[in-house]
């Protein structure tokens, strides 16, 4: 993806730039772009490796599988229909604390065996389903949509998960903050209150979406 | 507004004081453990380095060249019946699809508008409340062979759109 993009920017670029005469800025740009990359990276450098030590820290001393921990009542009311003890509930778990404390290098893998959980949830149920089916009652098998019996469809929950995991709940953005301390802004923490409402009211209308999306079919 | 701002400048003091508490606790080695987080943090940096070097000079020919304002220029009689500016529109868009050439794109706004304007502070809200949409899906739904994504991707684009309009509201209610 960021072939084409990178490559339309600099086509695209220089070609409106000899049309309108504006060259000379895009020649200085040229030197002026990579000397403020280098003063960006050098503030990321440092903020991005403070809050990565810490992150280390509370990782490391099992603050991260005690939120984990905390939060699993929640997961009953975001995906009622995963039993209860099943292994999807640790990993969906773990990947939302990882996405919320800013965990990056977590967040994947996470989601990953998350995905893979909510597969075999998936399969099991299909498993289940048919067993009706062949010994002529359980007729309410009829009722589900045909395209939910298919191996290669995603299930309510992967896409109530992907939802979540796409509106981003982040308590702390450091990132942004260390982007807007290099870009001289008077106050670069004052992001945090409006980043944290502004993520949250996504949230909850992903929420609503995702319970409207999963609702019963009749 | 001004005392949820200023409350939230505790926040980052006061997740560093419990971490560290929360650990000494345990009984680990903090120091030892911030100063091995720390050295894999600047490896990441270091990492991202050539992307940051690279978009970068590619945002700054299309900047220079004209052609950003231009296309923003051309969209500018649209800006009385859109809920946002029309600069945080191309940074949306971007951002569905790679979230370091949003950032790059974010740098430009912030060099060109400051940081804490009307545009500049949407822009930094935006990008706090949305995810790389494509790439997030592509991946978790490639790792498990899916190819019918159902409504995830619609409703993504939505919530995106969501977080556009909300993000330019909260800016104005906290910058006035």
């Amino acid at each position: 993806m960021l072939n084409y993009i990178w490559s339309f920017l600099i086509i695209a670029g220089i070609m409106f730039a000899s049309f309108t005469g504006n060259i000379e800025n895009v020649s200085n740009s040229i030197i002026s772009s990579a000397k403020d990359a280098i003063d960006l990276l050098i503030v990321m450098a440092g903020v991005v490796s403070m809050w990565n030590g810490f992150l280390t820290i509370a990782d490391d001393s099992g603050l991260v599988k005690y939120l984990s921990y905390k939060m699993k009542p929640l997961l009953r009311f975001l995906f009622p229909n995963i039993p209860k003890d099943h292994v999807a509930n640790d990993y969906i778990c773990a990947n939302f604390i990882a996405n919320i404390l800013g965990l990056g290098w977590a967040c994947t893998p996470t989601g990953l065996q998350a995905m893979k959980a909510l597969q075999e949830l998936e399969r099991q149920r299909r498993v289940n389903n048919r067993r009706p089916h062949s010994d002529f009652h359980g007729c309410h098998l009829n009722t589900l949509p045909a395209d939910i019996d298919n191996e290669y469809t995603a299930s309510d929950e992967m896409c109530t998960f992907l939802i979540l995991n796409i509106s981003s709940l982040q308590i702390i953005p450091m990132n942004m903050i260390a982007y807007r301390a290099q870009y001289g802004s008077p106050s670069p923490m004052a992001v945090i209150a409006p980043g944290l409402i502004s993520t949250l009211l996504t949230t909850c209308i992903a929420i609503v979406i995702c319970r409207i999306m999963c609702r019963p079919k009749t | 507004m001004k005392l949820i701002s200023y409350l939230s400048l505790f926040l980052v003091p006061l997740v560093i004081f419990y971490i560290v508490v929360f650990a000494l606790l345990q009984k680990k080695p903090v120091f030892e453990l911030f100063l091995k987080g720390a050295k894999q943090g600047l490896i990441t940096v270091a990492e991202i380095a050539p992307t940051i070097i690279g978009l970068l000079f590619a945002v700054g020919i299309f900047r220079n060249s004209g052609a950003l304002s231009f296309i923003c220029n051309l969209l500018k009689p649209l800006e009385a019946f859109l809920p946002f500016p029309i600069p945080i529109l191309p940074l949306a868009i971007l951002k569905m699809f790679s979230a370091s050439g949003a950032n790059a794109l974010l740098f430009d706004i912030f060099k060109n508008n400051g940081t804490d304007s009307y545009v500049g502070f949407s822009a930094s809200i935006l990008l706090c409340c949305t995810e790389t949409l494509f790439y997030t899906i592509s991946i978790y739904f490639m790792s498990v062979q899916i190819k019918k994504t159902r409504w995830v991707i619609p409703v993504g684009i939505l919530l995106s759109l969501v977080s556009l309009i909300l993000s330019a509201w909260i800016a104005r209610v906290f910058i006035s």
